[in-house]
């Protein structure tokens, strides 16, 4: 039932209008054809009315105004200061002019901004999942005891605001010699991380086909090999899904780098962004190209993953 | 599930084995990491909330006293009030609109003019969700900014005002700044539950949907009757989530307003950091933390029972 329903819906609105079937007796119909027969009987389930089209232009216009602060930061950014100054900020610019954009990107040596973000990222990406990983092993297939109160515990930590844990974590790191260091973000980024993929995996693994599990066992394998030869290559998915989650997760924090890199040479895309704020108010182009700048490599990461990243957006939040 | 062959579950317990207990060791890195990087630092917070301390030196034991002092202080309620401004605008409005957009595109929009102007669209709406919050925060403070703002100075072009010293302050005004930073939370937030939304809807049973239109059902009729209670579980696990987000909400007002004008758009965690780290006061900073930390951890518990009744449902 539910497969043929999914078929129908697929199909493409216009699938209504063909008139197929129509001279059959209805005993003889296939459920596809009865449901198209008693659509075109009501007069459109999928029928494009004029309130429809009313209603597809009210959205679309919502959706275009949702990205319009990108568009007006991508047209600006391209546009010379004289002519912002003349045209305004609405008009398209009639030469393109990467001047804004290369003076912001000199001035805040944004590729090293970009090397940085870009360094705690991947090495929480790797380290993160790598931790969630074999926490979520012993938890969904080992199901080690007390597995229920160590996966609560995780979930509450990760709501614990940044700001209950920056102060001391602030002095740990100044203890031993981490402060100012990139490595200090990636160790904590992978713990707090950690603690929802654990929890996400957790229940990917819980679900683990039984059978492979114990076909293994029979053959002898220990929890080691288990892991690597049977658990980890059918995880492999999964863990990448959740290595794209950390690294734009981590790109994007901006309350630790604030408190965890004070020098300009160690901060990161964000949090230069953030800092720069003000600094180009009278120069209403600049800050375009800065917004431009900071908004592209994102733009990059959600274009090339898109798929991945909506589908997770509802990982773990309901099953 | 109407599915013709029975679904033989099985049995939920795990197998003894005497295998199990060679398990442990996998989860000692996870647990010692996790131990010093946030039980660790959390107990130590907490501690320092009964300190009065600078950062030098060590720390003086005051007791409860700033959390008395945390109770007479107006810009501590009052940042407490922006909160449940933000969760409405955070929470509460995106979960509203995203019911409505996406039901409209997944179940309007999307049968009449194909998947693929639905799918372009939420891409659209969730495009914010996807910008690092300091750099939407950047965005738009370059919008809204007074003198060379593109808002205020399309006005002028417009000639809705004449000059950008008349123009409204968005962000330096104390009764607009609040404004400007809830446009700028939902701008953010509604991309979110669209997606979790429309997730939700694709996980339902169709038939319900298009069974109640050929009866006659209007759109309206539909959504108030079929589509919320399909999203029933969504709904909630996105309200909570959000509210979440809500009260943890920091970056948007550093960059934007730094709390201001006066403590016009202070949130508790900007209010914390701006004790910890720009005027010293280690033991009041924690104390408010603390406070935040256990209503976001009353949260998290809620959500964590609704979680496991969801999952013991399936």
């Amino acid at each position: 039932m539910s497969t043929t329903t999914s078929s129908a819906r697929n199909g493409k609105g216009n699938t209504v209008n063909s008139a197929s079937g129509a001279s059959k007796a209805l005993s003889e119909m296939t459920p596809q054809e009865l449901r198209k027969l008693s659509k075109r009987g009501q007069g459109g389930f999928n029928k494009r009315t004029f309130g429809s089209w009313a209603w597809l232009i009210i959205i679309l216009v919502a959706a275009i105004a949702w990205i319009s602060p990108l568009y007006l930061a991508f047209v600006n950014s391209v546009k010379s200061t004289t002519e912002y100054d003349t045209t305004g900020p609405l008009s398209l610019p009639t030469y393109i002019d990467f001047n804004n954009i290369i003076h912001f990107w000199n001035k805040a040596n944004f590729t090293e901004k970009l090397w940085n973000s870009f360094q705690i990222s991947f090495f929480v990406a790797i380290l993160g999942v790598l931790i969630s990983f074999l926490t979520a092993y012993a938890i969904g297939i080992g199901k080690i005891r007390g597995r229920f109160w160590i996966l609560a515990l995780f979930m509450v930590a990760f709501t614990i605001p940044g700001e209950a844990l920056m102060y001391p974590l602030l002095r740990m790191m100044k203890m031993i010699g981490l402060y100012d260091n990139i490595y200090s973000l990636v160790i904590i980024f992978s713990v707090l991380l950690s603690a929802f993929g654990t929890y996400l995996l957790s229940s990917v693994l819980s679900d683990f086909p039984t059978e492979l599990l114990e076909a293994a066992k029979i053959d002898g394998a220990g929890s080691f090999r288990l892991l690597r030869s049977v658990v980890f290559p059918l995880t492999r998915p999964t863990l990448l899904v959740l290595m794209v989650f950390f690294f734009i997760w981590t790109w994007n924090e901006f309350l630790l780098p604030l408190v965890m890199l004070p020098s300009n040479s160690s901060q990161t895309v964000s949090l230069s962004m953030g800092l720069a704020s003000g600094q180009y108010t009278s120069e209403p182009t600049q800050q375009a190209a800065a917004a431009l700048v900071g908004i592209l490599p994102t733009l990059l990461f959600f274009l090339i993953f898109q798929r991945t990243l909506l589908k997770g957006v509802t990982m773990g939040s309901v099953k | 599930m109407t599915s013709v062959a029975p679904r033989v579950r099985k049995a939920e317990k795990a197998p003894k084995s005497p295998m199990q207990d060679t398990y442990w060791p996998w989860i000692v890195p996870g647990i010692l990491l996790f131990v010093f990087i946030v039980v660790v630092p959390f107990f130590w917070n907490i501690y320092l909330s009964f300190t009065k301390w600078n950062g030098l030196g060590s720390p003086k034991w005051i007791g409860a006293n700033n959390y008395v002092k945390l109770m007479g202080d107006d810009v501590f309620w009052q940042s407490f009030l922006h909160s449940i401004v933000f969760i409405i605008s955070m929470a509460i409005i995106p979960t509203v609109l995203g019911l409505l957009i996406s039901s409209a595109l997944f179940d309007y929009l999307s049968p009449r003019f194909g998947n693929r102007v639905s799918t372009v669209m939420r891409a659209g709406f969730f495009l914010p969700q996807i910008i690092p919050i300091a750099i939407a925060g950047l965005l738009w403070s370059w919008m809204l900014s007074s003198q060379y703002g593109i808002i205020n100075v399309t006005l002028v072009q417009w000639g809705i005002v004449p000059s950008t010293d008349e123009a409204p302050n968005w962000l330096g005004n104390a009764s607009l700044a609040m404004l400007s930073v809830n446009v700028v939370l939902i701008w953010i937030q509604l991309g979110y539950t669209i997606v979790v939304f429309m997730s939700g809807l694709a996980r339902g049973d169709q038939s319900i949907h298009e069974a109640a239109a050929i009866d006659g059902a209007t759109w309206f009729q539909r959504f108030r009757m079929i589509t919320i209670n399909q999203l029933r579980p969504e709904i909630a696990v996105v309200l909570l989530t959000t509210t979440v987000a809500a009260l943890k909400v920091f970056a948007p007002i550093y960059v934007m307003t730094q709390g201001g004008p006066g403590s016009a758009t202070n949130v508790p965690a900007y209010f914390s950091y701006f004790n910890f780290i720009q005027t010293s006061n280690v033991g009041y900073g924690a104390a408010i933390s603390t406070v935040l930390a256990i209503i976001l951890i009353v949260l998290a518990i809620f959500l964590l029972r609704m979680q496991t009744r969801q999952q013991g449902n399936n």
